[in-house]
């Protein structure tokens, strides 16, 4: 049964493939939703089932047939769920439909073939993400892995007559290929030290171990494998390309951001927990590029002026909170975060695109203004997903985010904790600025002219947002800590899945108590900084940015981080390739050596020259040096 | 085991009577009556495919220098699998090229002939000979058109290359004759496994000898600087034909070469090939990047190919052997599916072979960009294609060997080649075309078939390898 779910999509997508430029929009658009319901149902009623059982015996696998086997070494391709890959399979067909809904109408004034090509994307890249989370071993995992990259590379390049566009779709691809390559070899260690790629073998080999003292095998491994989780969640050094990737249509973003692809990487260390967990020095090191993405995205997040790039920056910096939280061992506050994070950002996108919808394709926050009245669902789902992302108490980001903090915290990690607190204070400003420059105010000059009459969200739209903003609100009560006087249901559900006890208890409800007092207040500062400068006080924020203008260029710049890699990398591979490699070796030097050796093959060489080109003598002086090597090595060495 | 009988020549034997019929056919044909010269072809392949299945298992052997062990009958399945799909993608081409249909698949059928000889040759005159057959057949195709310049001018080049290395791998022959006493595989390796001959000279020349003359035609770095005008400058189905069956049986002789006569010397041939798959990867796969025209950067990626084969050289243990069989398998697949895209695309007077001949490719021909795109992802390694399945092969035996180096860059380099197979992809969904749509001519259907059987087997080797991967590892279960 389990199959099912990701082959209802790859169904969907077969057919929009195949016949979605032949049939009209409303069956295109509704077999690429209907099929991703229908996964959702099967996922819900496997989950249903995997909840029936005892907790220790919470897994079904599902072997479909071996798939390679070499030697002794035989893989099978086996589907399993466990309480992790039940959150996320119902992460992504649950938000994954809505956001098929919400495609519906925001993508029907594309034509019909660019229509049914954009949901047989959307469908693919869903169902590749359903393998990524159901693979129980590394190479399934690799499937999904390598179908998600492809996919979104596609998705974000959809509209590619825009130069921008698919020159992100490019980026998001290369810069996920160097976090693919560290995660091969990571995933190659592994499996030379401990001759399995199935996760639950590989943990039963690891568990007996004690954690490594020094930097050994098992922390190169987890390192390899955090870069690639890096590339694929958009952690620094790899973050670059998810800004760029809100270029796609905004449900992609959605998509991307919110309920898929960047998640994977969260997901892939939840589900290698334990390999971490004995590898403490990639932990730390996890926690601390975590609390940094989330500190420096924030920063960037606040200057901003593009809605969609204020919200990539604020995924990124979330993302940033999830992995602080992996790198703690809290591995079910991460997939808790997760699980409420896809929830908001979701909403906050597809608000976004309410927005950019209503006014045709604008994006710059400095345009807009006043839209409360005129988009009022938008308005208030907007505003909900912000007060959920701020971490306002009792909406679900609250729940979540607190638990992070308090993780840190309680493992001592003052500095962390630190990092994560003022990042959540950035965290409330910039989503408010966004909300008040959007939302409140008046319509600024240089606003389009149309503005008089603007449409709220079509129903498909409205609805998608009211059920998503209802799931922001509500989704964080199946963790409400024990200090709350709840059981964090979820927290106990994922426990088995990781292999490990979470380290805190219930006699820190005191500290945690406070924790969440400051981190409540932290909020409502952030809310109260960003009402006062963009309500009351606009100039202030002009004459900072003046005062400052040097830190403010940085950060409006994004620290020049694309400026620092197009420099030290982009170029000289290009160079290497083009001009040293090719022209360079491959057709110059070979005639240098030609001229300087010419004599040496002088027979043939006298005969080819009539041939009025010179590369039939470099070649075969090239086959000559060749030789020349071989028989030298042998004969000298 | 030697009974002399004509058993194992059968394979080789239906394909040369098809390339006689196709001459005769020819021959006596009435000036403008169309013969379904390619039928005679594929009758005589099918044939040969047959007498593979019969020969799987026997072990047969005739006059002591053919052997049909399951070894060489799994190759001559590869060659027959790429002399069907050449033929059947051929069709076309020549229609559009106007090119003598019989000298055509004549020549077609003796270089498949001569690869199969090559395949199953135990006797290092016997690869010699069968080289040269389907050396020469090989040359006069590159050149085939003879109107344009550049057909010719790669095939002169191949020429003058391929016979330049031919002498270096003659020469490597007499050096082992004159030690050894044999020209026969299994007698030069019981004699090099008796004699503690490792430090004469003279058996390391004749070994490094022969070893440029194969990494000549499989074109390893840096014996590779044949290989893009060749490939450019031929007819593409002609480069696909060559970039798969050649190096098939290339790759062939070459493992029986060194994997059985000159195991004895692995120690001193390891290190050399390791550095020829090194360089070749990297090559092969860096400068491929910087191509703009399809069949150059298909060259590039050939060798790149070449390259991982012969990571699976190098690692020799069962499942690098294997590996190598079905990564033969795998790449001659996708590359010809590729390539006879290409060449269904070429118009008489244009090849349209330009990356950006493809751009938009998608609204005019989606079939076809949908199934270009399959083969180029197989190229690149992407699951759930039978490129990954062979790559994962390719690396999972040189790291279960200890060459971890080899597994890194063979890695590296794959992950850097999805990028310009990528671009083509790109230039076909995501590119609009400015100016007028280059002109191309009506896709016969006979090709279409051909591609969607490619395309089939592509997925079916991807997502259920294990049946022939079983095949693979019983075919080097007897020899080696």
């Amino acid at each position: 049964m389990l199959a099912l779910i990701p082959l209802f999509p790859l169904l969907g997508f077969l057919f929009n493939a195949s016949f979605g430029r032949r049939v009209p929009k409303t069956v295109s658009g509704g077999v690429a939703s209907l099929v991703m319901l229908a996964s959702f149902a099967v996922a819900a009623m496997s989950v249903w089932q995997l909840a029936g059982l005892p907790v220790e015996e919470r897994v079904i696998d599902q072997t479909l047939y071996t798939w390679i086997a070499s030697g002794d070494f035989v893989l099978d391709l086996t589907l399993r769920l466990d309480p992790l890959s039940a959150v996320m399979i119902l992460v992504i067909t649950g938000i994954g439909s809505l956001i098929h809904i919400y495609s519906t109408a925001y993508m029907h004034d594309e034509p019909d073939s660019e229509y049914a090509r954009y949901f047989s994307y959307l469908n693919l890249f869903a169902a590749f993400m359903l393998v990524l989370v159901l693979g129980a071993s590394f190479l399934v995992l690799f499937v999904g892995w390598e179908g998600v990259g492809l996919c979104s590379y596609l998705l974000i390049g959809f509209w590619f007559k825009k130069k921008s566009a698919s020159d992100a779709g490019k980026k998001a691809f290369v810069v996920n290929r160097i976090g693919d390559y560290a995660f091969i070899l990571g995933t190659l260690l592994l499996f030379t030290h401990f001759g399995t790629l199935d996760f639950r073998q590989l943990a039963d080999a690891v568990a007996p171990l004690p954690p490594e003292a020094t930097f050994g095998t098992l922390s190169i491994a987890t390192l390899l494998l955090f870069i690639g989780a890096t590339g694929k969640s958009a952690q620094i050094p790899l973050y670059v390309w998810l800004p760029d990737a809100m270029e796609g249509p905004t449900p992609v973003s959605a998509l991307i951001h919110a309920a898929t692809m960047v998640t994977a990487g969260v997901y892939m260390i939840g589900r290698t927990a334990v390999v971490f967990t004995h590898a403490p020095d990639t932990m730390l090191i996890v926690a601390i590029i975590g609390a940094l993405t989330a500190l420096m995205a924030g920063t960037i997040g606040l200057v901003q002026n593009d809605i969609k790039r204020v919200l990539a920056y604020s995924t990124v910096s979330q993302l940033g909170f999830m992995f602080l939280a992996m790198g703690m061992g809290a591995f079910g506050a991460g997939i808790f975060h997760l699980y409420t994070h896809a929830f908001f950002k979701a909403l906050l996108f597809l608000g976004s695109g309410a927005v950019i919808h209503a006014l045709h394709g604008e994006q710059d926050i400095r345009n807009m203004g006043g839209l409360k009245k005129q988009l009022p669902v938008t308005y208030w789902t907007f505003l909900i997903g912000s007060l959920a992302i701020a971490g306002v108490p009792f909406l679900s980001g609250f729940f979540s985010k607190d638990e992070i903090l308090f993780e840190t915290f309680a493992h001592g990690h003052w500095i962390l904790w630190g990092i994560g607190a003022l990042t959540s204070l950035l965290t409330a400003t910039y989503m408010f600025r966004l909300v008040f420059l959007t939302f409140h105010g008046e319509r600024r000059e240089g606003a389009i002219a149309s503005g008089s009459h603007l449409h709220d969200a079509p129903p498909a739209m409205a609805f998608v947002l009211i059920v998503l903003a209802i799931g922001s609100v509500l989704a964080g009560y199946v963790g409400v800590p024990h200090a709350l006087g709840g059981s964090n249901l979820l927290g106990a559900w994922l426990e088995p899945a990781f292999g490990i006890m979470p380290a805190a208890g219930e006699e820190e409800a005191g500290l945690e108590l406070m924790l969440m007092a400051v981190s409540s207040t932290i909020a409502l500062v952030g809310i109260g900084l960003a009402a006062f400068i963009w309500l009351k006080r606009r100039e202030i924020a002009d004459s900072m940015a003046r005062s400052f203008s040097g830190l403010y260029n940085l950060l409006l710049n994004k620290y020049y981080v694309d400026e620092i890699y197009d420099a030290a990398i982009v170029r000289p591979t290009v160079v290497l390739s083009t001009d040293v490699l090719w022209r360079g070796f491959d057709v110059r030097v070979v005639d240098a050596a030609v001229n300087g050796a010419g004599t040496i093959v002088g027979a043939s060489a006298s005969m080819l020259r009539r041939l009025q080109t010179g590369s039939v003598r470099a070649y075969a002086s090239s086959l000559f040096v060749g030789v020349v090597l071989i028989l030298g090595y042998y004969l000298w060495r | 085991m030697f009974n002399s009988s004509f058993d194992a020549v059968v394979p080789m034997l239906c394909v040369t009577l098809a390339a006689l019929a196709a001459m005769g056919a020819e021959a006596f044909r009435a000036r403008d009556e169309k013969m379904p010269i390619g039928g005679l072809g594929i009758i005589g392949l099918v044939g040969a495919g047959v007498a593979c299945a019969l020969l799987w298992n026997r072990n047969t052997s005739s006059f002591g220098v053919i052997v049909a062990d399951n070894f060489g009958l799994f190759v001559t399945m590869v060659l027959v699998i790429v002399g069907i799909l050449t033929i059947m993608f051929s069709s076309q081409v020549l229609e559009v090229d106007n090119l003598p249909r019989g000298e055509y698949y004549a020549l077609l059928l003796f270089g498949i002939a001569g690869m199969m000889m090559m395949a199953t040759a135990n006797d290092l005159l016997v690869v010699f000979i069968s080289l040269e057959i389907l050396s020469l057949a090989v040359y006069v195709l590159t050149g085939i058109r003879r109107d344009d310049p550049r057909s010719t001018e790669a095939a002169f080049k191949y020429f003058l290359l391929g016979a330049f290395s031919s002498a270096f791998f003659l020469y490597g022959i007499a050096f082992t004759y004159g030690l050894t006493g044999s020209t026969r595989l299994d007698r030069i390796g019981a004699f090099l496994a008796a004699q503690s001959m490792s430090d004469n000279p003279l058996i390391l020349v004749a070994l490094g000898l022969l070893l440029v003359g194969f990494a000549f035609k499989i074109s390893a770095v840096p014996f590779h600087m044949w290989t893009p005008d060749a490939y450019e400058g031929a007819p593409a189905i002609v480069t696909g034909f060559m970039s798969t069956g050649v190096k098939a049986a290339a790759f062939a002789a070459f493992a029986r070469v060194f994997l059985s006569a000159f195991e004895p010397f692995s120690q001193q041939w390891v290190p050399v090939i390791w550095v020829l798959a090194a360089a070749t990867m990297i090559l092969g796969t860096v400068v491929g990047v910087a191509q703009s025209n399809l069949k150059r950067m298909l060259a590039y990626s050939s060798i790149a190919h070449g390259g991982y084969l012969l990571v699976g050289l190098v690692a020799a243990n069962q499942i690098g052997k294997a590996a190598i069989l079905f990564y033969l398998l795998a790449y001659a697949i996708t590359n010809l599916a590729a390539f006879g895209v290409i060449a269904m695309l070429a118009s008489s007077n244009d090849e349209n072979e330009e990356l950006r001949d493809y751009k938009g490719l998608w609204h005019t021909h989606p079939a076809l960009a949908a199934m270009m795109t399959v083969c180029l992802l197989s190229l690149g390694g992407l699951p759930p294609t039978v490129g990954f399945v062979g790559k994962w092969y390719i690396f999972s035996a040189a790291v279960s060997s200890g060459y971890y180096g080899l597994a890194v860059i063979g890695m590296l380099t794959s992950v850097v080649s999805v990028f310009f197979y990528l671009r083509v992809v790109v230039m076909m969904y995501m590119s609009e075309r400015e100016g007028p749509e280059p002109v191309r001519p009506r896709i016969a259907r006979m090709g279409m078939v051909a591609l969607t059987l490619s395309v089939i087997l592509i997925f079916y080797l991807g997502i259920l390898p294990t049946r022939v991967l079983d095949y693979a590892a019983e075919s080097i279960a007897t020899i080696f």
